[in-house]
């Protein structure tokens, strides 16, 4: 080589190395930037959702006298459904600050504890009637502005906005007195939603999302792979299975929402599905992510190597024998990724659900498919939307539960991708 | 194929130009033909295939034109010539492996036993059997060497009881001589075997049906020299008891194996002789020039 080519390309090396190492420096700033940003949002989230995993409990004991509630004979239901069960609350709170006397101060003494107390009562003594005429120590839910300002107690500015003077009061001696705690909360892993911030849950939310995806799942994946199957394997490659392929990528972009107002048309006005259902929120999801999963196990099949398809026609196999013998089991893998991806996209949607009735406020905790129900990010949406403060950490918290499913689908997608997948 | 680029298949380096310039001359010639004869005895008496004006087209392009030939029972025949000649395209119309490819028509007659394989009434499967087929590239299943051996008399449910299964594939690794190697680890997948092995796996996957007449394409064309002489050993075993026809693209090898050897030229049939003599006394010019290495 002549010195002159040489030197050539020696000076143009400086510039190669100097554009490589440019563009590593971009790939790094993009990684750095996608790291911070989800470091951010988890910290700001489970900074804010954390407190919800733990309630203010003020101890409380209660004497289970029928007289305090008003009832006469404590084996007559139709009067214990009509009893007053807050009153239990209410006067072992008055007779823990005897020197509130004023009807006013009365009122703001009864609402330390939450309303929801006296169901809690409710129930305990109907499933132990033995109760009756004893006495516990037991801890009550606080309310949720006492919940809020226990909280933020430590902080400079403690948020006291919606407590009186006397209120605080009570709280301080309450606290001296130790009979008022931050402790693990149950309740919002066993209750449906509630107006009441330290009453709502969880739960209701998470059964209506698992009955959901299940029935998600169970209406697109056979569909999704048979059709994915059929139009890689047997369909006659024309106009119309192109036609066809580009209809269902159209499909795959198609906002979500547009699913939830077909959902509605169709589904609630045409068939009349009743609205708020799992099963209607399952066929609107499956309509959804049914392209997702035609086209992911369509690549499945096609990285199935032609010859061992041949190698099965060769020996007689039929078509169908093939591709259930071989290319089925050898795809599998590829398609069941594809499946939990689009169930956790599916499990993420809001917008299709709030067309179709999910977003109703319930109570109650689906027992079925036909119940009516809501899904964790509605129930999400919802929260956000209420005006209490204490929701706020409510919807952090579901937000974090929301998010942990989500991550536990995609590693499972992962293992099983690297569990089942072969090589030859 | 253009005419610049037919030029390029021919090689003129280091071989007498004036020879060159006359095969040129041939492919010319054959290129413009509309009809042509197939040189040598490519008709015989006891014929277990017989192939009768066979076309293939892929689409609009013809790849295989005419071809009359016979295969005799239980003879080895070599298909020879320069690549995309489309003497796989013609070893796959005889167990109707071209029906997998949309575009591809067949026209003409494929006969086994005097059955028109081409007959709409008749089942591939069943043909498939009775045609077995080993590929250029091994391709066992990911699945165990025993699976792998078993799942052809599975499919046709030739094993009576798992006993009878078991001798099938312990014969069938017996013939492929595969036997010694594999018998210990039977239930290890087919995958983990040398290329050779492999290779000999799908041999003896395709005789475990108990084919009449087995197809290959090629199937040295990815091993060693090695393994390469363990099939070509294995074939001459085989052609006791089965029909083969076998395309491969070293002459040295169809020399070695083969009973009869067919050239193919741009789709058409040019020559079918007893190996001996294609080998040594070449009748037509192009095979002549093949053979001789002047092109391919």
């Amino acid at each position: 080589m002549s010195k002159d080519n040489r030197k050539k390309i020696r000076e143009s090396l400086a510039k190669r190395n100097r554009s490589e190492r440019h563009f590593q420096w971009f790939g790094k700033l993009g990684v750095i930037l996608g790291l911070a940003a989800v470091v951010l949002l988890f910290v700001d989230i489970i900074s804010k959702g954390s407190g919800a995993f733990r309630a203010t409990y003020i101890q409380l004991e209660i004497e289970y006298d029928p007289d305090a509630i008003g009832v006469l004979d404590v084996n007559d239901t139709e009067e214990l459904i009509f009893a007053n069960w807050q009153n239990f609350a209410k006067k072992s709170l008055r007779d823990l600050f005897p020197e509130v006397t004023k009807r006013g101060e009365k009122r703001k003494l009864n609402n330390l504890v939450s309303e929801g107390a006296g169901f809690d009562f409710r129930d305990q003594l109907t499933q132990s009637p033995n109760l009756w005429g004893t006495k516990e120590t037991l801890w009550i839910l606080a309310d949720d502005d006492i919940d809020t300002y226990y909280k933020s107690w430590l902080d400079d500015d403690p948020f006291s906005a919606r407590l009186t003077s006397e209120q605080i009061k009570w709280i301080d001696q309450l606290h001296s007195k130790g009979l008022i705690a931050l402790k693990f909360n149950t309740k919002f892993f066993e209750r449906g939603d509630s107006r009441e911030p330290e009453q709502a849950g969880i739960k209701g939310a998470l059964i209506g999302s698992f009955f959901t995806l299940v029935l998600t799942l169970l209406m697109s994946f056979p569909m999704g792979v048979t059709a994915a199957i059929y139009l890689e394997e047997f369909a006659p490659k024309n106009k119309w299975t192109d036609l066809i392929e580009v209809n269902i990528n159209n499909l795959a972009a198609v906002p979500s929402i547009i699913f939830g107002l077909l959902g509605l048309a169709i589904f609630i006005n045409f068939f009349g599905i009743p609205r708020s259902i799992p099963v209607l929120g399952a066929i609107v999801l499956a309509l959804m992510t049914l392209p997702t999963i035609i086209i992911t196990s369509r690549a499945a099949i096609k990285s199935v190597p032609p010859s061992i398809r041949e190698a099965a026609l060769g020996v007689g196999a039929s078509k169908f024998q093939t591709t259930l013998h071989h290319v089925l089991p050898l795809s599998l893998p590829g398609m069941l990724t594809g499946a939990i991806i689009g169930m956790a996209r599916a499990l993420g949607e809001t917008a299709p659900l709030l067309m179709i009735g999910m977003v109703a406020f319930i109570v109650d905790i689906p027992g079925g498919f036909t119940d009516p129900a809501t899904v964790l990010p509605v129930q999400i949406f919802l929260w956000i939307d209420s005006p209490e403060r204490a929701f706020v950490e409510k919807t952090s918290a579901a937000i974090i539960i929301l998010l942990s499913f989500l991550m536990v689908m995609n590693f499972i997608a992962v293992y099983l991708r690297k569990r089942l997948e072969r090589r030859w | 194929m253009s005419n610049s680029k037919l030029s390029q298949s021919i090689s003129t380096d280091g071989a007498d130009p004036k020879i060159s310039e006359q095969v040129l001359d041939v492919e010319k010639d054959l290129l413009s033909m509309e009809s042509y004869s197939t040189i040598g005895n490519n008709l015989v008496e006891d014929a277990k295939m017989s192939v009768r004006n066979v076309n293939v087209f892929y689409g609009d392009k013809q790849a295989i034109f005419d071809v009359h030939m016979d295969i005799k029972k239980n003879e080895v025949i070599a298909m020879i010539g320069p690549s995309g000649c489309g003497k796989s395209t013609f070893l796959r119309t005889l167990n109707r492996m071209n029906d997998t490819i949309d575009s591809c028509v067949v026209s003409g007659e494929v006969t086994m036993d005097g059955e028109n394989l081409y007959d709409p009434k008749l089942d591939v499967v069943e043909l498939r059997a009775r045609v077995g087929m080993v590929f250029q590239k091994p391709n066992p299943f990911p699945k165990s060497i025993f699976e792998n051996v078993a799942y052809g008399p599975r499919l046709h449910g030739l094993a009576d009881s798992k006993v009878d299964l078991d001798e099938l594939v312990e014969n069938s690794l017996k013939k492929a001589g595969l036997w010694e190697e594999a018998k210990d680890r039977l239930h290890q997948p087919g995958t983990g075997l040398s290329g050779g092995q492999q290779q000999r796996l799908c041999i003896a996957r395709a005789i475990a049906v108990e084919p009449e007449v087995i197809l290959m394409d090629e199937p040295c064309s990815a091993l060693d020299p090695i393994a390469t002489a363990r099939i070509e050993e294995l074939i001459e075993e085989l052609s006791q008891n089965f029909t083969i026809a076998i395309v491969t693209h070293s002459m040295q090898q169809a020399a070695r194996v083969s009973h009869r050897t067919a050239y193919f030229h741009l789709g058409k049939l040019i020559e079918v002789n007893p190996t001996e003599t294609v080998f040594t006394m070449p009748e037509h010019k192009l095979t002549e020039a093949y053979i001789t290495g002047r092109f391919g």
